[in-house]
């Protein structure tokens, strides 16, 4: 294969600029994520433990194979919203392995206010579910909920993507072989108590996990039964007369310990359907990436760049390089697993979306997984291009993206502006993860040109009936915009809104990636039949 | 020369004799019991016979069916060994009487030495000198007072049918000597029920120096020099030496010629050594040494005379028995540098020196000492004979470089999987009265505490081992390859599979990732929370405070004992108290670390058995080591108390009771009396409550 060979300085200026601001919005990110980590609080933390319970993230750390890597979705979840009543959206997600295989895990973080599920709580859950639906990883919940937010229950109970979708997707997560495994740590309220319920084999911890439709306190509500909570559904209860769990522990250790028992009989193997080459790492230091990616969007720079930083290597073989060069397309390796990778290195052309129409239906006959490296600011406007056909040769690469078979993994690396979002694989497309870096935007359009465009519709109004419209009143009338659009595209806004897996550290972007296609891989690669391509 | 013979023993020796056989090109037969039947010296062997169940008595000492095996097999000499049928006349006329030879001295010379006494008087009328002492029957006390003074202050009084100390008294001077002669007797009549005493010449600080004599047919008696056994505890031999530290010419000559006057004889043929015991309260004198007893076979120490003989003496008792003459004659026989000897056995130091057992799932013997074992990695020490692993041999052209190699040779010596005297043997090495050639057969009675004072790990070695339990049962993928900046290139030249999810080690998008270790440390049972920081480095929050640990590099390899993975390493780490360097093993439940401060063995609990044990109530009765299930008190549904006994296990010469653990009722009783059971059977179990 063949080696990229970087033009940057690592010693110039301009590097250290770039650095400077990376790592400024690196911060900003590590910021909140610190706090979402920080869960409920040091009290809530503290009683938590005073109970014998483990910490959720130390539940998730002694499920998982010891000094084995956890790639984390959702870490900002919710961030910004319901007053920040809700970090990490009460909830930790991510992949991990036990037992040398390849799960997700789902675990309630019972220090915020008693692991209720928000809106975004109930989101999250089902991000997860769908990642393992799609990529077949056995699913663990560690489940410590009181079960539905009641504040917010309007918000998360009745709608198709809501609560109940949870236990519709388990159900059918189970009639496609995909283990759903329950391990009550805590309370397991109402709808809750499905969760053990569905699941194909459940443990609870003695004297600690509860399983009811209805705690006592709606008991005595409803019926005027007075009954302690162990009584009506502790750990004894179920595993001894009711039958609704499976193994009794004795504690946290020992239910994780057995909830790891259980996925090492799962009997089950990846399939194997891609060639894996000897991983070698990148020529080129990752950690350059913050030196070599500007910390404004407005400035261009190599894709390649990026690209050598990443890839086994830094060996990439590209496909059509003379042609439509504002989208790079090309074989390497991440961490010996094969990709095809399409980057952005300008605006899209025609010639640029038909050669990346071509290269995504390369990778769907070869069965290579796809990486897309996105930083767009759109496709060509203007009447050359629309006479040109620009639409029909978009929507050939649009038509690709969405149909293929092959797994994608979309790196929002850049701006992702309007329809650009959808030819690179944005979330609408389905990639099996989407990833943020800390200095991305995503947004309809970018800000200025939104601003641009209702101050144009105001101004041609104000002048069709005759007034006038000044330069300082169109810049105050541009503000409100330009601040709306500057909040919202935000990596952090857009993460919080989980329409991404979450935001990265760039310099991980190679093992993030790694990971993301490992999972992806549990899952059998389809043959792909795409949709028309309008010629 | 024979062309195939028949080794009548196991473990070490067996081996030993089948290496020199094997070099003079003879072929050679093992014989095993049950116990032994995948045993090293099997293995080794040509051939192999089954001559009987596991206890000694039934097979090592069954002599028809050890000749019975030569005679099938077509041998043509059978080689005793030590120990068993080695100096039993019986077997040798039995051998001789197939048609056979027996590899070793006559019948008549092994009964000639086999009575102690009588062996006294031959050689008294050899002039050999023997401790000057009364024996007989007369008792009247003015009798004795004078036999004491013909024999010469200091002497001991002692009791005919006593031991282990009781009833004896050592007399300083005549006038002491009614009083403690009265004081003895009464003692040895209320102990013993039997007054009658003997009175013996008091040897101050004894000393253990044998000579080696080595004797044919032809009437040739030549000596291969002598041997110091002084570092003895309870009369068992821990280090021997050779030449004798302070050994004079003049001494030597008086020793050496006994020995050999000694053997003449007795018309002596084959290996032998004269034990005498010698006066070490000043400089050895030529008067102050006194025949003890004659050991008629091959000593378990032989290989101190073979390393500064330069000869082999298997080889020298192979010859003389197919009839050759002695290969040397007395003057071309040179005495050249320094050797050592140190037994190495599974024993238990602090519990008394208990024998132990145990399945060896790491031994790692160093490879720049002679070492005569018997044993290999992922054998078994079982209960039914001599726990030895190995005897340790150095030899160097000083006595001072031979024992430093042997200090070398002890520390680098890695055993896992039973308890062995390792550590006291290296602070035997290390004991100033040994080193300065201070030697005697009370020193390590006295020295006793120091020698086995009980060590514990330090921070070092206690934050490595939680990291390395930290790990689980998958260490190989947390191996650190120096200088590098993750874990492929070790992957990579180990063949590991690097899918991301395990080559990854530790990965997370924000923030390390934590691992924790359940470990028992000083007694207890701790949760240690290790976590990672970057490639090889860790924090280990250690009850007395967090350590950061920095692995330079850590290699391992995984080998089978039993068909149980044992994972074992090297780590080369970084601490802030500097660069340490230890190896480690790791099997299920237990995890051994090797480092400087010595061999420490950690337990580290599944916590699915661990609470699975409390989830039963402890109602399960298991063995607490491998034993004979000696008796039965309780069947199946009994109702018992706790403490109750339901068993007895005999177990190393001891008989322990085994009881029930809680009230309740026995749902079963697994064994029968006179069954045999493993370290951790379940012997009996109680209803659940």
């Amino acid at each position: 294969m063949t080696r990229l060979s970087s033009n940057i300085s690592i010693r110039s200026e301009a590097f250290a600029k770039n650095r400077a601001a990376n790592l400024e919005h690196l911060r900003v990110v590590e910021e909140a994520v610190a706090f979402a980590r920080a869960g409920g609080g040091e009290k809530s933390r503290e009683r938590h433990v005073s109970r014998g319970k483990l910490l959720p993230r130390d539940r998730v750390e002694r499920l998982l194979d010891p000094g084995t890597p956890f790639l984390e979705i959702g870490a900002t979840a919710s961030h910004g919203m319901y007053g920040d009543a809700s970090p990490c959206a009460s909830m930790i997600a991510g992949i991990g392995r036990v037992e040398g295989r390849e799960v997700m895990i789902v675990c309630n973080d019972a220090t915020v206010k008693g692991g209720t599920y928000y809106p975004m709580t109930v989101k999250k859950h089902l991000r997860a579910q769908e990642i393992a639906r799609e990529n077949r990883l056995p699913c663990v919940y560690l489940v410590d909920s009181g079960g539905a937010n009641l504040p917010n229950q309007a918000e998360g109970f009745a709608d198709r993507e809501h609560f109940g979708r949870i236990f519709f997707n388990q159900a059918n997560m189970s009639a496609q072989g995909i283990a759903q495994i329950a391990v009550v740590m805590g309370s397991c309220t109402a709808g809750g108590a499905y969760v053990p319920a569905m699941s194909d084999e459940a443990i609870i911890v003695r004297d600690q996990g509860t399983i009811f439709l209805a705690g006592p306190p709606l008991v005595k509500a409803a019926t005027g039964e007075v009954v302690e909570p162990e009584e009506l559904g502790g750990g004894d209860v179920h595993t001894r007369l009711s039958g609704v769990a499976d193994h009794l522990a004795q504690n946290d250790s020992h239910a994780l310990a057995l909830a790891r028992r259980i996925v090492s009989n799962l009997n089950t193997q990846k399939p194997n359907q891609v060639q894996f080459a000897a991983p070698e790492e990148p020529l080129y230091d990752p950690d350059e990436i913050l030196g070599v990616v500007p910390g404004d969007l407005k400035t261009p720079y190599d894709i390649r760049e990026v690209i050598a930083r990443v890839v086994d290597g830094s060996r990439f073989d590209e496909f059509k390089a003379r042609y439509g060069p504002t989208l790079v397309c090309g074989f390497a390796h991440v961490m010996g697993i094969p990709v095809g990778i399409i980057a952005n290195n300008g605006v899209l052309f025609s010639e640029s979306a038909v050669k990346g129409a071509h290269f995504v239906e390369l990778c769907s006959q070869r069965k290579i997984p796809l990486v897309f490296l996105q930083n767009i600011t759109g496709f060509m406007v203007g009447k050359k291009y629309e006479q040109g056909g620009i639409a029909k040769d978009g929507a050939k690469l649009v038509t690709a993206v969405a149909t293929t078979s092959v797994p994608k993994i979309t790196m929002l690396v850049g701006g992702s502006f309007g329809a650009g979002n959808y030819g690179m694989a944005g979330r609408a497309y389905g990639p099996r993860f989407l990833w943020t870096w800390p200095n991305s935007r995503i947004s309809v359009m970018g800000g200025e040109q939104a601003a641009g465009v209702l101050a144009q519709v105001k101004r041609a109004g104000i002048e069709r009936s005759g007034g006038s419209w000044s330069d300082e009143e169109e810049t105050t009338f541009k503000q409100p915009t330009l601040d709306m659009f500057e909040e919202q595209s935000h990596p952090l806004y857009a993460s919080a809104r989980l329409w991404d897996d979450g935001i990265i550290d760039a310099r991980k972007t190679r093992q993030v990636l790694a990971l993301s296609l490992s999972a992806a891989l549990n899952a059998p690669i389809e043959d792909t039949n795409f949709g028309l391509l309008r010629m | 020369m024979f062309s195939k013979i028949l080794i009548a023993n196991r473990g070490e020796i067996a081996c030993r004799v089948m290496r020199t056989a094997r070099r003079l090109g003879i072929r050679t037969v093992a014989v095993y019991s049950d116990a032994d039947a995948s045993a090293m010296h099997v293995r080794e062997a040509d051939e192999a016979v089954h001559i009987g169940p596991s206890p000694v008595s039934e097979s090592y000492l069954q002599s028809e069916n050890i000749i019975r095996a030569a005679l099938t097999t077509g041998a043509q000499a059978i080689h005793p060994g030590y120990g068993f049928l080695s100096e039993n006349p019986d077997f040798v006329e039995a051998v001789e009487a197939a048609g056979l030879v027996f590899i070793g001295p006559s019948a008549a010379a092994i009964r000639a030495m086999g009575l102690k006494d009588a062996a006294k008087a031959l050689m008294e009328k050899a002039k050999v000198p023997v401790v000057p002492g009364y024996h007989g029957d007369m008792q009247e006390p003015g009798f004795l007072a004078a036999k004491a003074n013909e024999i010469g202050y200091p002497v001991l009084i002692k009791a005919r049918a006593g031991g282990g100390g009781k009833g004896m008294r050592k007399v300083d001077e005549a006038k002491q000597f009614s009083a403690a002669l009265a004081s003895c007797r009464s003692e040895a009549r209320s102990s013993f029920g039997d007054s009658h005493v003997l009175i013996e010449k008091y040897v101050a600080n004894p000393r253990h120096i044998e000579v080696q004599v080595f004797g044919d047919s032809h009437g040739n008696v030549v000596h291969l020099y002598e041997r110091d056994c002084s570092l003895q505890r309870r009369h068992q031999k821990v280090i021997e030496e050779a030449p004798a530290p302070g050994m004079t010419a003049e001494m030597r000559e008086a020793m050496t010629s006994a020995a050999v006057k000694a053997a003449k004889a007795i018309n002596y043929a084959n290996a032998g050594t004269i034990e005498f015991i010698v006066d070490g309260s000043g400089p050895l004198r030529p008067d102050g040494f006194w025949f003890m007893e004659m050991n008629t076979r091959l000593q378990v120490e032989h290989p101190v005379t073979e390393e500064v003989t330069g000869l082999d003496l298997v080889e020298w008792q192979l010859r003389v028995a197919a009839g050759e003459p002695l290969p040397l004659k007395q003057d071309e026989v040179r005495l050249n540098g320094h050797a050592f000897e140190a037994r190495l056995y599974a024993e238990d130091v602090p519990k008394g020196f208990l024998p132990a057992t145990g399945t060896l799932h790491h031994l790692a013997l160093d490879e720049s000492a002679r070492n005569d074992t018997g044993v290999a990695e992922g054998d078994t020490i079982t209960p039914f004979y001599d726990p030895m692993i190995a005897k340790v041999i150095t030899r160097g052209e000083t006595r001072e470089t031979a024992l430093m190699e042997l200090a070398a040779a002890l520390r680098h010596t890695r055993i896992a999987g039973t308890v062995t005297n390792r550590a006291f043997l290296e602070a035997l090495c290390a004991n100033e009265e040994f080193s300065s050639g201070k030697v005697d057969t009370g020193l390590i009675e006295r020295q006793l505490d120091k020698l086995t004072a009980p060590t514990n790990p330090t921070p070092e070695t206690a934050a490595l081992a939680a990291l390395i339990a930290s790990f689980g049962d998958d260490i190989t993928r947390h191996c650190v390859s120096p200088g590098e900046k993750n874990a492929a290139p070790y992957a990579a030249a180990h063949n590991i599979a690097v899918e991301p999810f395990a080559a990854l080690g530790g990965f997370a998008l924000w923030g390390g990732r934590s691992q924790f270790a359940d470990i028992l440390l000083n007694d207890e049972l701790k949760t240690i929370r290790v976590q990672k920081q970057e490639y090889g480095k860790y924090r280990v929050d250690l009850p007395a405070g967090a350590q950061e640990i920095m692995l330079r590099s850590m290699t391992c390899s995984i080998s089978r004992s039993n068909s149980h993975p044992v994972t074992s390493g090297h780590a080369d780490f970084e601490m802030d108290s500097g660069r340490h360097k230890a190896w480690f093993a790791r099997w299920h439940g237990k995890l051994a670390v090797f480092a400087d401060d010595g061999t420490f063995e950690f337990a580290t609990p599944d916590p699915l058995e661990a609470s699975e044990g409390e989830a039963g109530g402890a109602g399960k009765i298991l063995a607490p080591m491998p034993g004979l299930v000696k008796k039965v008190f309780a069947a199946a549904g009994d109702e018992v108390e706790k403490g109750t006994p339901i068993l007895v296990l005999e177990a190393m010469k001891m008989e322990h009771t085994l009881a029930a653990p809680r009230d309740g009722k026995l749902s079963e009783v697994m064994v029968a009396e006179g069954d045999q059971v493993e370290d951790g059977t379940l012997l009996a179990a109680m209803e659940e409550e």
